[in-house]
């Protein structure tokens, strides 16, 4: 009964953070969680549909905002988690503005950032009218309107991979991971909307990891004629008619390819968020060379951050997606209990 | 197209630039292709802006060329720029101003490849003094010169007798401008504005009037790229990068194309000939050339040179058209008057009349 | 008269190789299509020109082939689809489904309907 008493002060309320602060009151705890942003929901509340099954993003926040409505679990907004530090038996969570909360254990579920796609110069994300990026496309989505920056209907549409992945140039090594299915996804919103318009999706592997997804990929093919081709765009420009131009080499025919198009969709990947950053460098948390948190041990010990009581749940540790950014976090609970129950 | 985009990127790439006593470090090849700029470059920026330019005539070419054409290994290039800065060292310069593209991306490699790899310079000291018995210190600043006249652009404006304004409408000129690979490509902080979209020429064409033109493939090579060059018979890539170039600018009507890099005007200016020779085609607006100018020529017109002095008429491709859009008065028979008066004889074929 | 011209230089002007989307045909494509949907499928994985008997003495490589048919690039065409003995081989080893052995047909019926300016 005196652990059920404790107190756990959950970090960021995305994903992770909601799954891991609700399931952790509905267990009987008292959860505080601690979102910077106006709202919890994180990066979700940015999408339309989701992949595998292109289901409405609404209903999976919805899903949480019941799950995160417990009596137990107190939600501060507006606030963010600046330094975590042990003290006596507990952690002492310092916030923005000054306040402090005592807490038996706390959640790391800060999540990541987009990649900020000026910093591919040669796309001209920032300069082109129609060089946008995923997430400006998922906001067209929700306003029902893909269009170009004047408002005509476009008639050719290039998805661009790994923006901000797997490129050396930007630092980023890693794989994003949910970017590929994204794009396929995507690609298929546009055929919907606008059947006669011709999509094309540029990318150097399809990496389509998770169930459904490789289906998903071949769907695409099959019934909604999205193009592939096999490479990684160089440089985008834009041509007297003011439509975008794009250099590619087409690797499986071997020759370097031109095309005119009318939007560039950079799929940008995930770094580490700042205020994930700012918060490991003030706590002492390790990072990898990828700079998400490195937890103690990739096989078994993923959530554990090797300082006494918190522990990291979702993408602040690596890309994901939303089923095991859940799963991650249900493991995350399962560490915390463990290690209250151990006290 | 949004500005801002650009002046964010611009602002990224900002490097020094000083503001007077440079040593000054010829090209090998622009004093016979465009016989005004170098001479004009120091007429202006000693004449107009009052600056202290110093040269030293035991300056050589830089070997660039031969370098890029795989006949002058790296060791022997890093000697004979430690040569220069040794020279500037003696005469008491810390900054260079580099006429030249190929030697200014000679100059920005060696500089990198001391600064990542120490035992390099140590090793191009002890060649240097072996062979020459001179030392020398690494200058503080290198700046190509057209990043020279990018930082007084504006008080070049202010004198300006002419602008980049075609008179008859008053509408800007629409102008292409071309940095050259080796300005920004391999070491982009090292070139005004980076290397996608580079500030330099831009600059100085907007602060004199005219237009930038955008167009799809601005990036490409010129066609000199020495491999493609130096053989005969490979000629034939270099000629198909310019007109890649060219058939892509074409449908934005250019004024005129103005150009940083030695190798770029030359090729820019003179295949346009030797396409007009094998497919008849010429890319300027009503079937004529389009003038191709180094930033220095293009300063001198707008501070009110003769057009005869700044060397316009050996070019290729003649800026009659040009001048006439921008005011300036120039009587064509005098083009090819020697100093004393005479008559020189006539080059053929001249483009533009 | 390129011949000339290039004598007075000693040479002339290269060849693109590029694969210009706007300029090239695809009415092959849509024939194509049309006529076997299954070539929609085809991801390139190459399994097709691994086992391809033609494939192993000519420079023939169905899965090049699809490439260039999605392209609009019908030069190269012509003389590939001459190639294919219809074998069938290839159709057994296609993860993807594709009618590989159809395609190759309806690609070789849709150069002679090109050439007879009926697509
Ligand atoms: C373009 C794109 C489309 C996607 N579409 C799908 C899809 O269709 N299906 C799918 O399964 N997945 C999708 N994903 C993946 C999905 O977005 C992630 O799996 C999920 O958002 C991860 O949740 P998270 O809680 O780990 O991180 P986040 O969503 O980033 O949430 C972290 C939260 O923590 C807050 N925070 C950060 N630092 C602090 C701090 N110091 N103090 C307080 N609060 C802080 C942030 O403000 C944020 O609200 C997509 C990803 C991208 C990039
Ligand atoms: S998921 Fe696909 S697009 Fe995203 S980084 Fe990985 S390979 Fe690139
Ligand atoms: S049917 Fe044609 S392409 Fe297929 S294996 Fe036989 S010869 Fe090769
Ligand atoms: S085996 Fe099938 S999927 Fe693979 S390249 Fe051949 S046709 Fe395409």
């Amino acid at each position: 009964m005196k652990t059920m008493s404790a107190h756990i002060v959950v970090a960021g309320g995305g994903v992770a953070g909601m799954e891991a602060a609700g399931t952790l009151a509905g267990m009987g705890y008292r959860v505080t969680m601690i979102e910077k942003d106006d709202a919890p929901g994180g990066h979700l509340l940015q999408w339309h549909a989701l992949f595998p099954d292109r289901r409405p993003a609404d209903e999976v926040i919805s899903h949480f905002r019941k799950h995160t409505e417990h009596p137990n679990l107190r939600i501060i907004t507006g606030t963010t988690v600046e330094k975590v530090r042990n003290h006596g038996s507990g952690v002492l969570v310092s916030l923005s503005g000054g306040a402090e909360e005592q807490a038996d254990a706390v959640i790391v579920a800060t999540g990541f950032e987009l990649f900020d796609a000026h910093r591919k110069e040669e796309y001209g994300y920032g300069i082109y009218d129609n060089v946008i990026t995923s997430a400006d496309l998922e906001a067209m989505f929700n306003r029902g309107l893909v269009a170009k920056a004047d408002g005509s209907v476009p008639s050719r549409i290039g998805l661009v991979h790994c923006v901000g992945s797997r490129d050396e140039k930007v630092n980023n090594n890693h794989c994003s991971k949910v970017c590929c299915v994204t794009a396929v996804k995507q690609a298929i919103e546009i055929r919907k909307m606008l059947p006669s318009c011709e999509v094309f999706c540029f990318y150097m592997d399809m990496r389509m990891y998770g169930p459904y997804y490789e289906e998903l990929y071949r769907e695409s093919q099959e019934y909604h004629n999205v193009n592939f081709i096999r490479g990684k765009v160089s440089e985008a420009s834009v041509n007297i008619n003011n439509r975008l131009v794009i250099k590619v080499e087409d690797t499986l025919a071997g020759r370097p390819l031109k095309m005119e198009l009318d939007i560039i969709v950079l799929m940008v990947g995930m770094e580490m968020a700042g205020a994930g950053m700012r918060l490991a460098e003030a706590s002492g948390m390790k990072r990898g060379i990828n700079r998400f948190l490195e937890s103690t041990d990739h096989h078994y010990g993923n959530n554990l951050s090797g300082l006494r009581g918190v522990f990291y749940a979702g993408t602040c540790t690596a890309p994901m997606n939303i089923t095991d950014t859940i799963s991650h976090a249900r493991a995350a609970v399962t560490e915390t209990v463990k290690y209250l129950n151990s006290r | 197209m949004k500005p801002e985009g650009k002046k964010r990127i611009w602002a990224e790439y900002q490097k020094e630039i000083p503001d007077d006593h440079f040593f000054y470090v010829r090209s090998c090849i622009r004093q016979t292709f465009f016989a005004g700029s170098e001479q004009y470059f120091l007429k202006i920026l000693r004449d107009d802006l009052g600056k202290d330019v110093y040269e030293d005539p035991r300056h050589t070419t830089c070997t660039g060329i031969g370098y890029h054409g795989d006949v002058v290994p790296f060791e022997t290039i890093q000697a004979v720029v430690a040569r220069h800065f040794a020279l500037a060292t003696e005469a008491g310069y810390k900054h260079i101003a580099i006429s030249c593209v190929t030697s200014f991306g000679i100059y920005s490699e060696i500089l990198e490849t001391w600064k990542h790899f120490p035992e390099t310079l140590e090793r191009t000291r002890e060649n240097l003094y072996k062979a020459t018995g001179r030392t020398f210190d690494v200058p503080e600043t290198i700046s190509h010169t057209s990043d020279i006249i990018y930082k007084f652009r504006d008080q070049i404006a202010r004198k300006a007798k002419y602008h980049l304004i075609d008179i008859s409408t008053g509408e800007p000129l629409k102008v292409v401008e071309h940095i050259g690979c080796h300005y920004s490509k391999m070491f982009p902080k090292y070139g005004v504005g980076g290397a996608e979209f580079p500030h330099v020429l831009v600059g100085m064409v907007e602060a004199w009037g005219g237009d930038i033109i955008d167009y799809p493939e601005r990036r490409h090579c010129c066609g000199f790229g020495f491999r493609q060059y130096l053989v005969q018979a490979n000629r034939g890539y270099s000629l198909f990068a310019t007109r890649k170039k060219f058939e892509s600018m074409q449908p934005y009507r250019p004024d005129m194309i103005i150009a940083n890099c030695p190798g770029c005007t030359m090729f820019m200016d003179r295949w346009q000939y030797t396409i007009r020779e094998i497919d008849g085609i010429t890319y300027g607006a009503d079937g004529q050339g389009i003038p191709v100018l180094t930033y220095e020529e293009v300063a001198g017109l707008v501070l009110g040179y003769n057009p005869w002095e700044l060397g316009l008429q050996y070019h290729n491709v003649q800026s009659l058209p040009l001048l006439r859009k921008m005011g300036i008065k120039a009587d064509p028979s005098e083009r090819f008057l020697a100093k004393d008066g005479s008559r020189l004889p006539e080059p053929e074929n001249l483009i533009n009349g | 008269m390129r011949v000339t011209q290039s004598n007075k230089f000693g040479f002339t002007i290269n060849r693109s190789r590029l694969i210009d989307y706007d300029s090239s045909d695809r009415k092959v494509r849509e024939y194509v299509t049309l006529r076997e949907p299954s070539f929609r499928l085809c991801f390139a994985c190459g399994g097709c020109t691994a086992t391809c008997t033609a494939g192993q003495h000519t420079s023939f490589n169905l899965r090049r082939m699809n490439t260039f048919i999605r392209r609009g690039e019908i030069e190269p065409l012509r003389e590939e689809v001459k190639r294919c003995m219809l074998c069938g081989k290839c159709l057994l080893v296609c993860p993807r489904g594709v009618n590989t052995r159809n395609v190759v047909a309806a690609a070789a019926e849709a150069i002679v309907k090109l050439e007879r300016n009926e697509l």
